[in-house]
């Protein structure tokens, strides 16, 4: 061979081993590990069980769509128990320990306060879905999926209050009987002071430990006082077994709201027609007409039937779960890169669009615009009502 | 504050009458292994909300009545009884390490029935589910009609077999000396068996009545423990009626003061109750 034909050789060979580096070096990039906790096991397993569905679905999704900066995305997710200490504990594992390059917030405000601290600890940003109490947001690196806007122990009741008022039959007296349980406890305190300013009567006044087996007497001064509209700050299971209670007295209210009810149970039982919630998304037009969300609904469907929900349409709480994915991905993409410091800066400056709409996080404790609508039960099922540009086609407040 | 209505007070007390009859039964069971055998089975709330959610699955599922499926949960509730018994007694557990064990063996049946039915919520929608009946200005359920029904029966019934039976005396014998009771002749080792099994039957019989009631959570299996307890400790360990009584009182209580104040108060009373009967007749633990 000539001098010249091995120096071409040898040029051809570099050539090809720097072009393989590059495609091994792309290929053998790790991946984005995305740590949480979810509460897997324990009271607060049943809605967690929808959070890790979203998050399964989500992740799946961003994958297929090459994923964060280029790099697939893996969702370490740790069983916290419904325990607020041992999420502190797994989040510091996962920092610490497993080293994740981001975090995502676990279910529900105990767990997420415990989470918070552990990123203000190690200066991540925290993207969570179900915080209940915006005024114990302090965290600046906190971004809420939850829009409540900062002070919903105001702006929530005036929605539920607008939305009766503009119905046919506007209660004139309230009884507010609610859950000592923080995140509703706060919102039923609002109610009692946008009512009186409102004008309403309070006829009254009822507080129940978190846990109480016994509804009867609840029941019974509720039926008592004959309210036109009943406040039930109940979480979970507590509207259901209120209104078992009522049943079995023979009362049925007029008009009644539950804060943060479990969705299918009060949406299936025939004791809860016409109950009304707050929700920021439902399975039905104008929330339906983002793009993506048919496909997002389509495939929860299948996933929550595989997993055993009973209820497998997608409302408030995967909504916000997805939300909050949403945002996490908006950050990473907008700030081009995994700093947590240049995603905070990102979330903080931009309006980042979402299922729920258009969300931002300039406001107090980063919370944005209360994006709350109201829904009733109409039918077995739940339906935007309030206010008319969110409501269900056709869907109006019905009234008994 | 003002005076409740005589309708709201009779209708709180009724109410309370009504879960009061649910602790005293599921303390049943409870206090008969502790008074008897010296046995904290913790794992008896355990079996009873498994004994829920079976039935809820037979009826809800199966399509049986929510009440023949007794006649399946009683005998394999039995036998688990039985089971957890000669575990305890092959290992020699001590009383204290029995409600550790038996804590254990709560938590692994939560998992279970989480493993099987979610952690979501069950309802039991059955013919029973809202039939009510009025007397005056008062409502009675039927679910809990047959809980006190249940409760009262069997409570009055094991009182009876324990007074009036050579069963019953043997078994008084063997809690209250047991050397002395198996030297007379009494078997220890099949007796206890045998009231493992029947606090079994009655975990299992406990968590029908549940099932008819309560929407079901597993979490909920704890919900129970504070109050039933109480209920035990004030009406005597190892008594038939004692429960019973006590969880009436317990129930009672809370639903009166339910009626009277914020319901936030009603533990403080009913554990009130408690402490001072503790301070002030110890010799009844």
């Amino acid at each position: 061979m000539t001098r010249i034909g091995r120096i071409a050789c040898i040029g051809a060979a570099c050539a090809w081993l720097v072009a393989a580096g590059g495609a091994l070096a792309q290929g053998a990039q790790p991946p984005i590990r995305i740590g949480s906790t979810l509460a897997l096991t324990g009271p607060l397993a049943a809605t967690s069980l929808v959070h890790k569905v979203v998050g399964e679905i989500y992740v799946e999704q961003l994958n297929k769509r090459g994923g964060l900066l280029g790099r697939q995305v893996e969702w370490i997710v740790r069983d916290d128990q419904s325990k607020p200490d041992l999420a502190r504990t797994l989040y510091e594992q996962l920092v610490t320990a497993d080293k994740v390059d981001l975090l995502m917030g676990p279910y529900a405000t105990g767990a997420i306060l415990s989470a918070m601290g552990v990123a203000q600890r190690y200066n991540k940003v925290l993207v969570h879905h179900t915080f209940g109490i915006p005024s114990m947001a302090k965290y600046e690196m906190q971004f809420p999926a939850w829009s409540l806007g900062p002070e919903p122990g105001t702006t929530v009741p005036n929605t539920v209050f607008d939305a009766l008022a503009a119905s046919p039959k506007p209660p004139k007296t309230i009884a507010v009987v609610t859950s000592k349980f923080p995140s509703v406890h706060f919102m039923s305190l609002g109610a009692r002071e946008v009512a009186k300013k409102r004008g309403l009567t309070e006829v009254l006044f009822l507080e129940w430990d978190f846990g109480n087996l016994d509804y009867g007497p609840i029941a019974a001064r509720i039926k008592d006082a004959k309210p036109d509209f009943i406040w039930v700050g109940a979480i979970g299971l507590e509207g259901n077994q209120l209104l078992d209670a009522l049943s079995k007295i023979d009362y049925t209210p007029q008009e009644h709201f539950y804060m943060y009810p479990a969705p299918g149970p009060m949406s299936k039982s025939p004791l809860a027609n016409n109950a009304l919630s707050m929700t920021v998304f439902e399975e039905h037009p104008p929330f339906t007409n983002a793009p993506g969300v048919k496909e997002f609904i389509d495939l929860y469907h299948e996933r929550a039937r595989k997993a055993g929900i009973p209820d497998t349409n997608v409302e408030v709480q995967a909504a916000a779960s997805y939300t909050a994915w949403q945002i996490l991905e908006a950050g990473v993409k907008g700030a081009g890169s995994l700093d947590d410091k240049a995603i905070a800066a990102y979330l903080k400056t931009h309006r980042i669009d979402t299922i729920q709409g258009k969300l931002r996080f300039d406001g107090p404790s980063n919370y944005g615009d209360d994006l709350m609508r109201v829904k009733q039960v109409q039918d077995g099922r739940w339906v935007t009502v309030y206010p008319k540009e969110y409501a269900a086609p056709g869907a109006t407040l019905r009234v008994p | 504050m003002t005076f409740p209505s005589g309708t709201l007070l009779a209708q709180s007390a009724l109410s309370g009458i009504f879960i009061g009859s649910l602790y005293g039964l599921l303390g049943l069971g409870l206090g008969l292994a502790w008074g008897l055998l010296h046995v904290i089975n913790l794992a008896h709330f355990g079996f009873a909300f498994l004994a829920a959610y079976l039935c809820y699955q037979l009826a809800s599922v199966g399509g049986m009545d929510p009440l023949l499926t007794l006649v399946l949960i009683v005998p394999l509730f039995a036998v688990l009884g039985i089971a957890v018994q000669w575990l305890l007694a092959r290992f020699a557990v001590s009383p204290l390490n029995s409600l550790l064990a038996t804590f254990g063996l709560t938590a692994i049946i939560e998992a279970g029935i989480q493993g099987v039915w979610t952690a979501d919520f069950r309802k039991l929608e059955s013919v029973y589910t809202g039939l009510k009946f009025r007397i005056g200005g008062l409502f009675v359920p039927v679910p809990e009609l047959l809980t006190l029904v249940v409760a009262l029966a069997l409570s009055f019934g094991i009182w009876a077999a324990m007074r009036y039976t050579s069963l019953g005396r043997a078994l008084r014998a063997l809690a209250e000396d047991a050397p002395i009771a198996s030297a007379f002749g009494v078997d220890a080792r099949a007796h206890a068996l045998l009231l493992s099994g029947l606090c079994g039957a009655l975990a299992g019989i406990a968590g029908v009545c549940l099932a008819l009631s309560f929407t079901l959570t597993p979490a909920q299996i704890y919900a129970w423990v504070g109050v039933v307890f109480a209920a035990v400790m004030l009406g005597g360990l190892g008594s038939a009626l004692g429960p019973l009584a006590a969880g009436i009182v317990i129930g009672v209580s809370e639903a009166v003061t339910m009626a009277f104040a914020s319901p936030s108060w009603a533990p403080i009373v009913s554990f009130t109750i408690l402490i001072l009967l503790l301070l002030l007749r110890p010799e009844r633990t």
